[in-house]
């Protein structure tokens, strides 16, 4: 198949979103295809996770159109997201820290038994199942989340996106809250879905992560994609500087290079 | 909960010489119970859900001042007089929907309009008392349907024996059913499963408990009096040596109570509303990133707390063959009190229905005590005021040492 012939999963087109005079989000244009990783970066505040709670219905867009497979969609709260398979794993998580995990793996998509009563036993089996492939060492099953260290929470959480047979996942800042070995896992995991042929907006402060698992980097700053740049076709220092100084690797000039080295030492 | 509860009795029963302990007394106590129990189990929900409901003694004055007018004016005009058998049904229907109503207007100004519960119910608490006193142009109103006056208990308006102890069998064989089909589930997936002599003991132990309780209901006895009347009324025949001896069995608005507390539980612990009430209330971020509907889910607590509180005024106007100007007046502060007792956590998501059921137990047995032993009202309020603030106050020790 060539690229031309290839149609994107996603394209969020002229995305504007405004929290009073303030635009968090304005005209960004941005698609994603199958099996592909885009890893979404930018300093605090650029736009990155506004720009995601708007394709998983968190937040409505003020002006813009989602396709999803060329088809135009409305996406106007997380149950419509979650209708076209696309998931979330939230920075906070997003966790009931009350409920246990097999309770909030299917929170708002329980099982039930024939009569509408929640069927417990199959909850925790399925529970079991997932998670006996991404944290084989999960054992609590029947406590509240609010007792498990942030790991195993944040392994609830994928399980969560991963459990529903997501096609479009975005994930924020997976690994901010996780050791070595467990930041690993959630790496093996991306591959293993991307190989799956999910397609997958990476947003992450780490510049090792990204260039480790995207395929394509876009780099936001002030609300505005800079640029989205092929991983080949660029170095960290390139990316680095578009996020610091919101331009182009061509469009910098000597004195902000300058000014960027001072910085960084 | 239940340790504290029995310690009480006890107390009791020990400062008056065995004398609290008499059947009578303890379905008295009991009775006085289940109006505030019935509305603390919906308490629960409201604010595991972090909200408030200050309005509920108030809308049961409203729903037992309209049970008493329907049943003493309105219904006779639409031709339900004291001969249509199905009067006191029909005033009990209306009066279910006119709480559910009452709970859903303020459910919806709260859920969908976003004005805070605390002042929507504060709100509800001053008007619709108002509405009371507008209702019956300031007079009290007695004289119900006598199929009516049986919800409020009674030795008439009580089960009877044999009944009591088919309640008795029903839910020993209910706790052993519920033993066996957990274990077998369990046993399905493969989980790990309690030892068996642990799963008999917890059998054995809730039986006994059970059929205690059915055999202390069934030694309280219909007063001799009452006994002889109707004896001769409905051709009993020969009275037996030393006298009749009936017994009452349960009260109807304890197996009233009962029947909340389990369908209650049930929707808190089994049901998806239930399972999105405490997610709310342990996140309510996360509970609508999971895509629930929690205004809908709000608003659904409220109804619930109008349709409890409409079963709380039945028995209240019941008790009292009618209804006056200040029926359920502070029924809020004890109901919040029962909850919050019964370990309910205003943080939110936390709190349990059976735990607020017992909560209203130990604050009424407190009342009920204190002025069998012959102290005042005043008095009363000091002893209920100080162990509300104890509860909280060793609740929250409890959690800091165990976080």
């Amino acid at each position: 198949m060539t690229v031309a012939e290839r149609t994107p999963l996603v394209e969020m087109r002229d995305i504007n979103v405004a929290f009073g005079g303030v635009h968090a989000v304005s005209d960004v244009t941005i698609d994603l295809y199958a099996g592909e990783v885009i890893g979404l970066v930018g300093g605090n505040g650029a736009g990155k996770s506004t720009l995601m709670r708007v394709l998983s219905g968190a937040h409505p867009a003020d002006t813009g159109e989602i396709l999803i497979e060329q088809q135009p969609v409305s996406i106007n709260n997380p149950r419509d997201a979650k209708a076209y398979n696309i998931e979330t794993i939230y920075q906070t998580l997003a966790l009931a820290d009350n409920i246990d995990a097999p309770g909030n793996l299917f929170l708002g998509r329980e099982k039930t038994t024939r009569l509408g009563s929640m069927d417990d036993s199959k909850m925790e089996a399925e529970t079991r199942k997932v998670m006996g492939r991404l944290n084989p060492n999960f054992t609590r099953f029947k406590l509240p989340v609010k007792s498990l260290s942030g790991g195993q929470r944040q392994a609830v959480a994928i399980a969560r996106a991963v459990y529903f047979n997501a096609r479009i996942l975005i994930m924020d800042e997976p690994t901010a809250a996780l050791g070595p070995a467990e930041t690993a896992q959630v790496r093996n995991l991306v591959r293993q879905l991307k190989d799956e042929g999910i397609g997958i907006f990476l947003i992450s402060h780490d510049i090792h992560d990204v260039f480790d698992l995207s395929d394509r980097i876009s780099v936001m700053y002030h609300g505005r994609i800079v640029d989205t740049v092929r991983k080949s076709n660029v170095t960290p220092d390139d990316v680095l500087g578009m996020i610091i100084l919101g331009k182009k690797p061509g469009e910098v000039s000597e004195k902000e290079l300058a000014q960027l080295e001072l910085r960084s030492q | 909960m239940l340790v504290a509860l029995a310690a009480i009795l006890l107390t009791f029963n020990i400062l008056s010489e065995g004398k609290f302990f008499q059947p009578t007394n303890m379905i008295t106590l009991a009775v006085q119970a289940t109006g505030v129990a019935i509305i603390a189990t919906g308490m629960v929900l409201v604010i595991v859900s972090r909200n408030i409901d200050l309005s509920v003694g108030s809308v049961v004055g409203v729903v037992a001042m309209t049970y008493a007018l329907l049943m003493t004016e309105w219904l006779p005009l639409l031709g339900m007089g004291a001969d249509f058998p199905f009067r006191w049904l029909v005033a009990l229907g209306l009066g279910i929907a006119l709480g559910a109503s009452l709970g859903a207007l303020q459910g919806f100004i709260i859920a969908y309009v976003g004005v805070p519960s605390f002042i929507v119910t504060l709100g509800g608490l001053l008007s619709i008392r108002g509405v009371v006193w507008y209702l019956s142009k300031g007079a009290a109103v007695s004289g119900l349907d006598p199929n009516f006056q049986l919800i409020g208990g009674g030795a008439q308006g009580s089960i009877g024996g044999t009944a009591t102890w088919i309640v008795g069998a029903v839910a020993c064989l209910a706790i052993i059913g519920l033993l066996v089909n957990s274990r077998r589930q369990r046993r399905r997936f493969g989980f790990p499963v309690r030892p068996i002599w642990a799963e008999v003991v917890l059998g054995v132990v809730g039986s006994v408990v059970v059929l205690s309780v059915a055999g202390f209901a069934n030694s309280s006895l219909w007063p001799q009096g009452l006994a002889d009347r109707i004896a001769i009324e409905q051709n009993w025949g020969p009275r037996p040596e030393g006298g009749w001896r009936i017994p009452t069995g349960l009260p109807n608005p304890i197996v009233l109570l009962i029947g909340v507390t389990l369908v209650m539980t049930w929707m808190a612990t089994r049901r998806r509303f239930g399972r999105y009430v405490y997610a709310y209330g342990g996140n309510p971020d996360a509970a609508d990133l999971a895509g629930i509907n929690t205004r809908w889910t709000i608003l659904k607590t409220y109804i619930l707390m109008g349709i409890l509180c409409a079963l709380a005024a039945a028995i209240a106007s019941a008790r009292l063959n009618g209804s006056t100007l200040d029926v359920g007046q502070s029924y809020e502060l004890y109901v919040i009190a029962a909850a919050v007792v019964g370990g309910t956590s205003f943080a939110g998501g936390i709190g349990t229905i059976p735990g607020a059921v017992l909560g209203a137990f130990v604050m009424q047995s407190l009342a009920y005590g204190l002025s069998f032993m012959g102290v005042n009202s005043p008095g009363q309020n000091i002893v209920a005021g100080i162990v509300l603030i104890l509860a909280v106050g060793f609740d929250t020790y409890n959690r800091r040492r165990g976080s």
